[in-house]
């Protein structure tokens, strides 16, 4: 055995290689098949080749034109119901954690037990009560009500991802500012806010892409096609329509994918960092 | 503040215990009585509030969460005409009366502390010591409770969004509300104790479901987490071999599937799996095989549902690993060598050890997480096909699937509650364990 680092035989690499290469294209190949998909004529699954022959952009034309479906509607709905739960939920969420990471108070563990507690409940287990409840308020079928819905669920999964990440602030630089003199407000507003820039980052993403890609509520809260979001509009089109409307469903599909897909891709890193935060630090 | 009352100081001068008595009277006169003016109407203005509210409907609200109602819809003549005459909605008033009973909890909560208050100041005057004014309340909250203050908004939030909810869905699994027979308004909902939980666990049509679709996702839960762990560690492992070029570039290919909506991709893989039209179909028969009905055939469709979640899972697992990998010191392997290790022993020895110590908690909690894991079913197969043996439920049906399945299509609310606890016990059991041991809990006033 020689010492060192060992170089691997080339018949080893050539397989690995050849492993990488078929993995790679398991991962790709439904993303190009649904984008090949969606400039193929026609609206069958039958005949979707990687190279097509003909090219069109009718259906994503159709998406925003068609009266059956309100693509361009669900779009702006979805948007707005992110955005907005983005923002009320990443705050609910900073102001959760941020409480429990630096503040020792009277009943804080149970707060956290509790927390942990709420999170392991499925969470459609709330979904007859919610329903109820946003009928008596006479909120069924309206963006608020899914707003609130996730924004108010945000804190009990996120907090102890948020918690882990503001933990790693050292301690030293608030004692510092609270010793010249600065109030609690300001310590959070100037040091830790600025400072915690990366976990905002990645919860307020979080906050944005589980209510632009959530199935459960959105279905159970929105009762009218113009109301809908993207994803109980493009499931419809799926169960209801499946090959009749497959190009459309395709067109639709990379018009949602790509945005999100985007966003992961540039902040993998924060991902990598919030995935290990909550847990894993040992 | 917060010092004990001194006993003997007590006995002279009772202005704490006057100050207390008269705040349970009215939360906001023993502030008045300390001097507190402005603490002590804000005090007495929520009061008043609390108090009008609570008169009119506290006993209608503890009337309908006892008895459910006691009138259904019927008919009834009214002047020589039969008309329909309205009953109690008894699921209305069982979440009215528990919105109303957490929000007098909340008040009696309120009552309590500001008896509290009053009495602290009360004694700390006996002490001489001089009650702090309007201003200074405020800043001592903003000082001190700052850390609770905070809380304030996400905790009415989740009390009344999540806590709620969760308590009336633990109430309906003690309740008959299921169609056909008990769906208000025309019918009344009944209390009936274990009963719902009786009938799951010995009717035989109840009990070889939950026994079939239990056992499914426990088997399910396993393979799919097991999957996907040592999926992933392989695929980490092969791109971090020395000698592969392009590494970041591999790494970026595969992260693509976790970047991906979930609810696109999986829509995706059940076009791509359709029986009659679906490209893998297609592909089969250009080779010469038969197209196999990946979704349709029970076995198969439990297979498909596994292989997808592969594909959605494994990238999170390798970025995970990944992360390991780097942080393993180069000389555990140096050292190895020259002591002339085999790369295999390598591994067993340094590099899994190094990956199930770091991973372990969040191995734990994927477990937990795929037996809740909805999407994957309810989207791909919608829990079919169809098994005849079952009570509504499909061949792919995880637990969580089938308690929405029976929630929402077959109106069996009280059996889809009682479900939902028996998962929730499974997965707390897991979690709590698993959880106690991570930094994020266990950790509190690090150094640093």
């Amino acid at each position: 055995m020689s010492v060192g680092r060992k170089k691997k035989s080339p018949v080893g690499l050539f397989f690995s290689y050849v492993l990488l290469v078929i993995i790679a294209i398991c991962c790709l190949y439904p993303a190009l098949w649904t984008i090949m998909a969606s400039f193929k004529p026609g609206g069958s699954l039958l005949g979707v080749s990687l190279i097509p022959k003909n090219v069109t952009l009718d259906h994503y034309r159709e998406l925003f034109t068609s009266k059956s479906f309100q693509y361009g509607r669900w779009y702006w709905n979805t948007f707005k119901i992110a955005t907005l739960s983005m923002l009320l939920g990443s705050a609910l969420v900073i102001l959760t954690s941020y409480s429990l990471s630096r503040y020792r108070f009277k009943g804080r563990k149970t707060i956290l037990s509790i927390l942990l507690v709420l999170g392991m409940f499925p969470g459609f287990m709330s979904m007859i009560a919610i329903y109820i409840l946003l009928l008596q308020l006479d909120l069924l079928n309206t963006h608020i009500a899914l707003v609130l819905v996730y924004s108010a669920g945000a804190p009990i999964g996120m907090a102890f991802v948020g918690k882990g990440l503001f933990d790693t602030i050292p301690r030293s630089l608030e004692e510092a500012a609270r010793i010249d003199g600065a109030t609690n407000w300001m310590t959070f507003r100037r040091i830790m806010l600025p400072l915690s820039k990366p976990a905002i980052t990645y919860i307020a993403l979080l906050q944005f892409t589980g209510p632009w890609m959530d199935f459960i509520f959105a279905r159970l809260v929105l009762r009218t096609k113009e109301k809908w979001t993207l994803a109980v509009g493009l499931w419809d089109m799926v169960s209801n329509f499946q090959n009749s409307n497959f190009t459309m469903f395709a067109a639709g599909s990379v018009l949602i994918a790509i945005p999100i897909t985007i966003l992961f891709m540039f902040m993998q890193r924060f991902f990598v960092e919030g995935l290990t935060a909550g847990a894993s630090k040992g | 503040m917060g010092r004990e009352p001194n006993r003997t100081e007590l006995g002279k001068a009772n202005r704490g215990l006057i100050a207390g008595l008269l705040s349970v009277l009215a939360p906001g006169i023993g502030q008045i009585y300390n001097g507190q003016l402005i603490k002590g109407l804000i005090l007495l203005a929520v009061d008043a509030l609390g108090l009008t509210y609570f008169i009119n409907n506290l006993y209608h609200a503890v009337w309908g969460v006892w008895t459910l109602g006691e009138v259904s819809s019927h008919m009834e003549k009214i002047n020589g005409r039969t008309v329909m005459v309205r009953g109690d909605h008894s699921i209305y008033l069982l979440i009215e009366g528990l919105i109303v009973l957490i929000a007098f909890v909340l008040f009696v909560l309120f009552y309590v502390m500001s008896v509290k208050d009053a009495y602290r100041v009360g004694a700390d005057r006996d002490k001489g010591i001089r009650p702090h004014t309007f201003r200074e309340t405020l800043n001592y909250l903003g000082d001190r409770k700052f850390g609770e203050l905070m809380l304030i908004v996400p905790s009415i939030g989740i009390i009344f969004l999540t806590v709620m909810p969760i308590i009336f869905m633990i109430m309906l699994a003690f309740t008959n509300y299921s169609a056909p027979e008990h769906v208000p308004p025309a019918k009344l909902v009944d209390w009936v104790g274990f009963r719902t939980f009786g009938n799951l666990l010995t009717l035989k049509t109840w009990s070889r479901t939950f026994v079939g679709v239990g056992i499914w996702t426990v088997v399910w839960a396993v393979i799919a987490t097991l999957t996907c762990y040592f999926g992933g560690i392989l695929v980490a492992l092969l791109v971090n071999q020395p000698g592969i070029k392009f590494k970041s570039f591999w790494r970026t290919v595969f992260i693509l599937p976790y970047a991906i909506p979930q609810v696109v991709s999986i829509l995706i893989w059940k076009n791509m799996f359709n029986g009659q039209f679906g490209p893998i179909n297609q592909y089969l028969s250009y080779f010469g095989l038969g197209k196999l009905p990946w979704l349709t055939d029970p076995y198969l469709a439990k297979l498909t549902v596994i292989l997808v979640n592969m594909w959605l899972g494994i990238p999170v697992s390798m970025l995970l690993v990944l992360g390991v990998l780097t942080t393993i010191p180069r000389d555990l392997y140096e050292a190895a060598e020259v002591d002339g290790a085999s790369p295999w022993q390598k591994f067993r020895v340094i590099t899994m050890p190094m990956i199930l110590f770091s991973t372990a908690p969040i191995l734990i909690a994927q477990f937990a997480g795929n037996i809740n894991n909805f999407n994957v079913i309810f989207l791909l197969t919608g829990g079919d096909p169809t098994n005849g043996r079952y009570q509504y439920a499909g061949s792919t049906d995880l637990l969580v699937t089938w308690l929405y399945k029976l929630a929402l299509n077959n109106n069996k609310y009280n059996m889809a509650s009682a479900i939902g606890i028996i998962i929730f016990i499974v997965i707390a059991s897991f979690s709590i364990i698993n959880y106690r041991r991570t930094k994020s809990f266990k950790e509190e006033d690090m150094i640093q």
